[in-house]
């Protein structure tokens, strides 16, 4: 098998296993882990207040403007390096 | 991984700041001579941040029903080890606290802590002892991912345990633990393919450039 197929079955292997919640488990709401924890924190201490709030919190569309432009960072800096690996081997090649 | 705002006790606050902060200086240090003595290892140094950055950006959906983020440090771990790795997810966190509201400036010591030093700490010895063991360069990069992002969230559970201990540490550690452990072990298999699939490629196009960075840290 040529690598191409092997990496395409194992991002189709990635997909699958995050479509599998939505099928196992339809009626959830999947909030974030992180924000389950600090209702944790409330059930273990409930008297706990935090005692300092960001000083600044995105506006949702912003936020996910934000999440979006990290993920496009890291995402440029790969494709460009496999774009460059790629290259070399081909001029190797010739 | 992040614990938000506010939410960790003062002291707690400064004693995760306080075991951060030497990682942190010698991992600086340590970029700087990777960019000093070996400029051809830079792209891949940069590659390794950008899977940190693009990881923990996700957050994906896990079979529990609540989503989380992986942590993308594996990669950073194996390679240039968990103190270049916790510069690195320092960058993302600081990022996420003062951009995103999500994590912040007083649990910063805490999240990089737990994300840029326990569980990179973890894949990078569990990458070493599979290699010692002769196991494959593909099977050892994704057990070295995986763990390193489930042992992010079994600290940050004892994170929060110790700061919240209640009548019993262990039954606060398996509160917290409840919330992240299982939730998280779709999410650090999904992000071990990714490494893996990175990793083999990474093998074929630098071979020498792999040998090099694996064998540095093995002597």
């Amino acid at each position: 098998m040529q690598d191409i197929h092997k990496y395409l079955l194992a991002l189709l292997v990635v997909v699958l296993l995050f479509a599998l919640p939505f099928v196992v488990n339809p009626t959830a709401e999947f909030g974030g882990a992180d924000g389950a924890g600090s209702e944790a924190i409330q059930k273990q201490q409930p008297d706990y207040e935090p005692w300092y709030t960001p000083f600044w919190q995105p506006p949702p569309e912003t936020e996910s403007m934000l999440f979006a432009l990290q993920a496009a960072i890291g995402g440029l800096i790969i494709g460009y390096f496999i774009g460059h690996e790629m290259a070399c081997q081909e001029h190797k090649g010739k | 991984m992040h614990i938000m705002e506010g939410f960790l006790p003062a002291f707690w606050c400064a004693v995760w700041y306080a075991l951060s902060l030497p990682f942190l200086i010698y991992g600086a240090w340590q970029i700087k001579k990777v960019f000093r003595e070996h400029p051809e290892q830079k792209l891949v140094l940069a590659v390794s941040g950008a899977f940190i950055f693009v990881l923990s950006s996700l957050k994906l959906p896990s079979v529990t029903g609540s989503s989380s983020h992986p942590t993308g440090t594996g990669l950073s771990a194996i390679l240039f080890g968990f103190t270049i790795t916790s510069v690195l997810a320092a960058i993302v966190l600081v990022f996420q606290a003062l951009l995103l509201a999500h994590g912040g400036i007083t649990t910063l010591g805490a999240d990089i802590f737990s994300m840029g030093i326990a569980g990179p700490f973890v894949g990078y010895y569990v990458f070493k002892f599979m290699r010692k063991l002769k196991v494959g360069l593909g099977p050892t990069a994704f057990t070295a991912a995986v763990l390193a992002d489930w042992a992010t969230y079994l600290v940050t559970s004892l994170q929060l345990a110790l700061a919240y201990p209640g009548d019993s540490l262990l039954n606060a550690y398996m509160v917290f633990a409840g919330v992240f452990a299982l939730t998280q072990i779709p999410i650090a298999i999904g992000e071990g393919i990714l490494i893996w699939i990175f990793f083999d490629f990474l093998s074929k196009s630098r071979p020498k450039l792999l040998k090099q960075l694996l064998g540095e840290k093995s002597e």
